[in-house]
């Protein structure tokens, strides 16, 4: 197998908010104010070898989005460090960054927020392909109509805004401005969570196509357990900036490890488990600004010990390719 | 048998718009049973939301309206004078909404807009209004009610804002709930929390209960009897079991075939062609003529309703219908 495309090394993420002037003065007179920090992603190591598809799942505020965008180059990281095929992109010539930030490309959840609605069709998806010279302005026209085609939309209605078309075919204009740049890697984060079902599976079915087709990987962050099973090669577990369990997709779901991956995998409901009786787990999932010491899982789960409350559990390796954070797998 | 907490017959809610006349609700009927739970289910503009409105005489002009009964234990609801229908509404009939920010008031504390809701409906004093207040919370499961009463809506999570909707809708002991998406804003192990509170809801005190979602996998583990809405009428009615297991409806079937769990994985899912047309321009006939794969010249006509109890709204159903 070919090396990670893209790796991550004890990245985390903080969003610190500062003190106001106010508080500030109060702090100087001795008051005990300090700024609120937020870990929205802890130390996370993570790699996505190439041609492969990882499903990133997690509730709200667990930090999956974050990742997403500290991977897509969005945003930077407070630590660690992202390799692009090995290589770190500030250690790299500026002509090979700019060519490893347009390979990584995202594609987001909302597709009415993520389109500028005073842009034609044509102009979204054909003006970065033009600026960083995949195509000319002679052949700019072509090229639009192709990577249109490409991902289902007529190319006749290149000239409309976004406000013409409908939520399917907008998800659909914003993976065509994702592709024009030719990616190898796409990110995308919740990318079929705002469509209805019937729009969704043939979104996902467009995004199966997409990766036979141009060879693509992907990093697949969704909330929904049943989309990232079927499109997952592997899964990674997150729970308040934390990973907490990571396996190949057959594996996790059969064998879940983690008691969140547990209760997860326990509460969706499925089509075929009839007038089920819910037992769902207990409490709310924590502020991250005020995490629960030790496990972060610690006060909603059913197996904690008194380790688990001062100790948090690192992320080891119990089976090859299969690695969890919990403190019960050292019992054994 | 006993007489149905709420019948629908006929319902036609039409919106009088600029462009034309929107039929969101067409000759839509079913009803619900003492402790039983209905899903509805559509996507989004298949009229599902209206019809949750129609029956709680919630409207608003261009809409009404225009046909059809809604019978709240026998007595017909439609064009009962307003001050009668606020009688029930809130006290014999009540609804959850999608988002419960929009049903509690920012600037009220929980104790004055749930105490307020028990006045509204019974001659109580305030200590009595406060007691069953906090039942109702403690009911959904809000740990520590009686401090959680004295909080502002903005104090509490979304999960723990849906419970207080909800508590709010059981106040009053209501014969039946109307409840519009209440799960979909929320995450996995919430929605799960909410599920089992309302299971338990339906079975002790047996509510009725109307639950509208465009997730068939919520309706499966939860509800007794579904309905399948597409372009403002039902195309599909029956037990869960055989709507899910023997879909008669094409849309059913593909709505079916769309969910990732039932695919071999990796596989392209069944999907359905196109979109939803616009509801001021649907073809004529069926509704679903366009994207059906089952579609002939007979699909033109108008497919008259086959079967009673289970229901199907088709020229070439895919399962026998009694």
């Amino acid at each position: 197998m070919a090396g990670p495309i893209v790796e991550l090394k004890g990245v985390s993420k903080r969003f610190v908010k500062g003190l106001d002037a106010a508080a500030r003065l109060a702090a100087k007179l001795g008051a005990n104010v300090r700024e609120e920090v937020v870990h929205a992603v802890d130390r996370v190591d993570l790699a996505v070898n190439e041609g492969e598809v990882v499903g990133l799942v997690g509730e709200s505020g667990c930090g999956k989005s974050t990742l997403g965008r500290i991977v897509a180059g969005i945003l930077p990281q407070s630590d660690g460090e992202m390799l692009y095929r090995g290589r770190k992109l500030s250690d790299l010539p500026d002509r090979e960054r700019i060519r490893a930030a347009l390979a990584v490309q995202m594609i987001f959840q909302d597709p009415f927020a993520s389109l500028n609605p005073r842009m034609r069709v044509a102009d979204i998806i054909g003006e970065a392909p033009l600026h960083h010279g995949l195509t000319d302005g002679a052949n700019a026209e072509t090229y639009v109509d192709e990577t249109m085609r490409r991902v289902g939309l007529d190319p006749g209605y290149k000239r409309r805004y976004p406000h013409q078309f409908s939520g399917g075919q907008r998800q659909r204009i914003g993976i065509a401005r994702a592709l024009a740049v030719k990616p190898e890697f796409v990110v995308c984060d919740e990318s079929v969570a705002a469509l209805d079902v019937s729009i969704q599976a043939q979104i996902l079915n467009l995004f199966i196509e997409l990766r036979r087709q141009l060879n693509l990987t992907y990093l697949f962050i969704s909330h929904d357990l049943g989309v990232v099973r079927h499109l997952s090669d592997r899964v990674v577990i997150m729970y308040l900036g934390r990973v907490v369990e990571e396996g190949t997709t057959d594996e996790l779901f059969a064998r879940p490890n983690h008691p969140y991956t547990v209760a997860l995998l326990g509460e969706i409901p499925r089509l075929d488990t009839r007038k089920r009786v819910f037992a769902p787990v207990k409490g709310e999932i924590p502020s991250p600004l005020n995490p629960p010491s030790g496990c972060h899982f610690h006060p909603r789960c059913p197996h904690a010990m008194a380790r688990c409350k001062t100790e948090a559990p690192a992320l080891r390796e119990i089976a090859p390719g299969r690695r969890s954070s919990c403190h019960l797998n050292d019992a054994t | 048998m006993t007489a149905a907490t709420l019948s629908v017959e006929n319902l036609e809610t039409h919106f009088f718009t600029k462009a034309g006349v929107l039929k969101a609700v067409n000759d839509v009927s079913f009803e619900v049973r003492q402790g039983k739970i209905l899903g509805l289910v559509g996507e989004s503009g298949s009229g599902k939301s209206v019809t949750g409105f129609s029956i709680m005489g919630l409207v608003d002009p261009p809409g009404r309206i225009v046909g059809g009964r809604v019978r709240f234990k026998g007595q017909d609801i439609v064009g009962m004078p307003e001050d009668q229908i606020r009688k029930l509404r809130g006290n014999r009939i009540a609804m959850i909404f999608q988002d419960p920010m929009m049903t509690l008031n920012p600037v009220l504390k929980v104790e004055t807009q749930m105490i307020e809701a028990v006045q509204a409906h019974d001659s109580v004093d305030r200590k009595t209004a406060w007691t069953r207040a906090r039942d109702a919370l403690g009911q959904v499961g809000i740990p520590s009610p009686e401090e959680r009463l004295a909080a502002y809506p903005h104090q509490f999570s979304g999960g723990m804002r849906q419970r207080v909707a909800i508590a709010i809708a059981l106040l009053n002991k209501p014969d039946l709930i109307v409840a519009d998406e209440p799960t979909t804003a929320l995450d996995v192990t919430i929605q799960g929390q909410i599920l089992y509170e309302v299971q338990k809801l339906a079975r002790e005190t047996r509510t009725a209960l109307i639950w509208i979602t465009h997730d068939l996998s919520v309706v499966a583990s939860l509800a007794d009897e579904i309905c399948v809405m597409y372009a403002g009428r039902i195309v599909e009615r029956g037990s869960v079991d055989e709507v899910l297991d023997r879909p008669a409806h094409p849309y059913t079937a593909g709505l079916i075939g769309s969910v990732p769990s039932r695919n071999e994985k990796g596989k392209p899912l069944v999907q359905i062609p196109g979109v939803m047309p616009s509801m001021l321009n649907l073809p004529s006939g069926c509704a679903f003529r366009l994207r059906c794969s089952h579609a002939d010249a007979t699909c033109c006509d108008e497919p008259k309703p086959r079967g009673h109890l289970r229901q199907v709204r088709c020229c070439h159903p895919l399962a026998e219908i009694a």
